[in-house]
């Protein structure tokens, strides 16, 4: 139990000074104090209540986002490997948000809410196509063929995102900075656009917990154990691609994020999912921004896409945990 | 109780089990035996539902699998599958806590009382409680293995289905696992269902056995109705012997390997024994198979060396076994590979007697002592002094013996010695009646098993009649020297 409580309060401490750290550190250093009283700083409290505050909160909601649906994904695949983009999800999701910007698709009703939407549109036909085309193969939907068909549909996809790409004139440079993925200048709107969903997805995940950890058994294990298998991996992974597809809506691809954080939870804390999905999601959102804080002042002025960062840090980590595993297996 | 009723399936278009029936009762436990691919696991994966069954049904207190939710029917039934490897690590505690998943219920923990003493208690019948935190991975196989017992008797359930729940233990967790499971049948009335590849093991602890070959039931019934040499070679395709359990009524097997016995021929002849003061010794140079009542390695077994040792009339000791061993070994022999006897008699005065016929020949030898005379018929009506007198007597056989014609020869030759008793007239110095042996005479048959085959070793048969004959002259006359010998 301790050691629980224990996790809990370090995770939470680190998402405390990530947040303080983001929001007073930049090209303009503000006090902390500008938080508690903004008349102390009139200038300075609008920066950071309008400009980085947002950018912070974003940051950190795709981050959780990520983090927990990578979490949930790798419980299901029971693949150490396996994050959030190994399903088709994430591409789909590009494909949704780079033909909404490519077309310039503006849904009336759903206004600001359409690029979310039609992301997760695609993550979803994308997931549910996957399936579809897993179940052909296999129809006791084996995890390896579930992965090896998102492997597939992902290159397809990319493909497809290249295309449109190399079709766009002007509109070129916004796709590939969107692609490497980036939550600087988006504001409070966006914050708007991704909350609800992140919440309802993982609150979907959440859910699942005790399901999880019976399917990291095997899911005749967890059938044996009395885990209704089919209905509680559909609504798994439905979490998971609405948790990418926001996050991909709002920030673009964002790597490793998903992989890096449950795996350093896990390998801290344990595999209980009970735990592990909470946990990554708060750790979640402290690594994506603190690697935002760190991907503009690191070259101040100029600005890096977070997902170079993300990678910078992730690549790393996920050859050292693919080391470790291929040796354990050996 | 679990019925299954004529059920077929596999996986796609083919059946790997097909029409298969059996009831299993309260508080029973089925053992299904078969050789690899025969179709066990399926009929396991049919049975817990992970597997659709083409036709036939299961049948679980009444009402059909499939009609049971993932949860009622993880309340009934628990299943141990083989063993796997995992990616990820839980604890031994949360791995065993897992088996509560059928009993929980709502969107948020409702962990009861109830919960964590059946966790407890399962962790404490496979003791793995002191393990509590360790991670499963960081566990050996047979320590997972515990682990894994314990979940699925965390789960409560009334039917346990059980895929080699041996697998990967040493033989004391084996039976440690077995005699865990076989009490918690008989306490808590379980249905137990259990796939094995040991046969014994399988014999020893199930009510009935289930024989599979190619997917159909080829034998059931109780273990003594399926384990059969016939039956298990038409499935397994290979060659046993059964023989009884020294504690239980139930068959045990013993492979036949392929391999021939690597050995020289060899005969056993008079002139190979070696007489000394102190005893009468036969050195073989491949083992005999043998069956005596001698005081060291009596019963049956193999042996290479054969002493008849002899210890002075007084000879007093507390741990015969003991001191008998201790003599062997002194002698430069293996304990494990001797079997010996002891005589009070004069064993220079050893009769040696050979004899030959159609298809084998045997050696025969015997030391008495007819000094301790007794009329058998009448031995319980006084009570005797104790006085020096045995008859040792050694048959050698060159040729293979069937297990009857062991007892057949231990018969004829004992037989044949009381009538050698009659014919010298030894009396009962108690009774005054004709003795027909002593009160400890030892036998000894032993067979080179190379050569022609003896079916029978009786009167009626060639080699019989020739132990009756060989074994009378050599007692006569070995009872003539002791009297020569012998102050009376």
């Amino acid at each position: 139990m301790s050691k629980n409580w224990v996790a809990y309060i370090v995770s939470f401490l680190l998402l405390g000074t990530a947040i303080m750290l983001g929001v007073t550190v930049g090209t303009v250093s503000i006090s902390p104090e500008v938080l508690w009283n903004p008349a102390s700083d009139e200038t300075a409290a609008n920066i950071l209540w309008n400009i980085r505050m947002p950018r912070v909160v974003l940051a950190g909601l795709v981050g959780a986002a990520l983090a927990i649906a990578g979490a949930a994904f790798q419980g299901l695949l029971r693949n150490p490997l396996a994050d959030p983009y190994t399903l088709g999800v994430s591409s789909g999701a590009s494909v949704g948000a780079v033909m909404t910007l490519f077309f310039g698709i503006s849904v009336p009703f759903l206004g600001s809410f359409t690029l979310p939407v039609m992301s997760m549109a695609g993550a979803l036909v994308t997931m549910l196509a996957v399936i579809g085309f897993a179940k052909l193969v296999d129809r006791s939907m084996k995890m390896e063929t579930v992965i090896l068909t998102g492997i597939i549909f992902s290159s397809f996809l990319g493909s497809i995102i290249s295309l449109m790409i190399a079709l766009t004139g002007e509109e070129l440079r916004q796709i590939i900075g969107w692609l490497l993925g980036s939550v600087s200048m988006r504001g409070w709107p966006y914050v708007q656009m991704a909350l609800p969903f992140i919440l309802i997805g993982s609150f979907l995940l959440w859910l699942n917990r005790r399901e999880l950890n019976a399917m990291l058994f095997g899911e005749d294990r967890a059938r044996h154990l009395g885990v209704d298998v089919r209905k509680r991996k559909m609504v798994i992974l439905i979490g998971g691609s609405v948790l990418t597809g926001a996050a991909v809506a709002v920030s673009g691809t964002i790597g490793f994020v998903g992989l890096v954080v449950p795996h350093i939870t896990r390998m801290l804390w344990g595999a209980d999912h009970r735990h592990l999905l909470s946990l990554s999601f708060i750790n979640g959102a402290s690594l994506l921004i603190i690697c935002d804080l760190v991907s503009r002042t690191i070259i101040s002025p100029t600005e890096l896409p977070i997902g170079v960062i993300t990678a910078f840090i992730g690549a790393p980590v996920f050859a050292f945990i693919f080391f470790r595993q291929r040796k354990g297996v050996a | 109780m679990l019925k299954v009723n004529r059920l077929s399936g596999g996986y796609g278009e083919k059946n790997i089990v097909s029409d298969v029936n059996f009831t299993v009762k309260e508080g029973k436990m089925l053992g299904i035996l078969g050789p690899n691919g025969s179709g066990k696991s399926t009929l396991m994966k049919l049975m817990s539902g992970i597997l659709e069954a083409t036709s036939g049904s299961v049948v679980i207190d009444g009402k059909d699998l499939k009609d049971y939710a993932a949860k009622e029917l993880a309340k009934k039934m628990a299943v141990l599958p083989q063993l796997h490897a995992h990616a990820f690590s839980h604890s031994v505690r949360e791995t065993v806590s897992l088996g509560r998943y059928p009993h929980q219920r709502g969107w948020f923990s409702s962990w009861s009382k109830e919960d964590e003493e059946a966790v407890a208690g399962a962790m404490e019948l496979m003791d793995i409680g002191r393990y509590e935190h360790t991670p499963i991975d960081q566990m050996s196989g047979g320590e997972q293995q515990r682990v894994f017992v314990a979940q699925a008797l965390a789960q409560n359930a009334s039917i346990l289905l059980l895929d080699e729940p041996t697998n990967h233990l040493d033989i004391n967790h084996q039976k440690e696992l077995l005699d865990t499971i076989k009490r918690q049948a008989i306490e808590k009335n379980l249905t137990v269902i259990s796939i094995f590849h040991d046969i014994n093991l399988a014999s020893m602890y199930c009510d009935s056995l289930l024989l599979l070959e190619q997917g159909r039931v080829a034998a059931i019934g109780e273990p003594h109705e399926v384990v059969k040499e016939k039956g298990i070679k038409k499935v397994y395709g290979t060659r046993i012997s059964t023989h009884p359990h020294p504690e239980l009524p139930k068959p045990q097997i013993t492979l036949m390997p392929g391999i021939k016995r690597q050995v020289k021929n060899q005969q056993v002849r008079k002139e190979d024994f070696t007489i000394s003061r102190e005893m009468v010794l036969y050195r073989s140079e491949i083992p005999l198979k043998t069956v005596s009542s001698a005081v060291i390695n009596a019963g049956s077994g193999w042996f290479t060396t054969f002493m008849n040792r002899r210890v002075d009339e007084n000879y007093e000791v507390d741990d015969t076994v003991a001191e008998l061993t201790g003599f062997i070994e002194e002698r430069g022999f293996k304990p494990t590979d001797t079997v010996a006897m002891m005589t009070a008699v004069d064993v220079g005065q050893v009769v040696l007697g050979s004899c030959g016929f159609e298809g084998g020949s045997i050696v025969v030898a015997v030391t008495a002592g007819a000094g301790n005379g007794t009329d058998v018929s009448l031995t319980h009506k006084k009570e005797r002094i104790k006085k020096v007198g045995t008859v040792n007597t050694w048959i050698f056989v060159n040729g293979i013996l069937a297990e009857e014609a062991f007892l057949q020869a231990m018969m004829t030759a004992t037989e044949a010695k009381a009538k050698a008793f009659q014919e010298e007239k030894v009396l009962d110095p108690f009774t005054g009646t004709i003795a027909t042996g002593t009160p400890t005479d030892s036998v000894l048959v032993s067979s080179t098993q190379q050569g022609n085959e003896f079916q029978y070793a009786g009167p009626i048969s060639e080699l019989g009649r020739h132990i009756g004959k060989t074994v009378f002259e050599a007692t006569t006359e070995a009872i003539r020297r002791y009297r020569s010998q012998a102050p009376h």
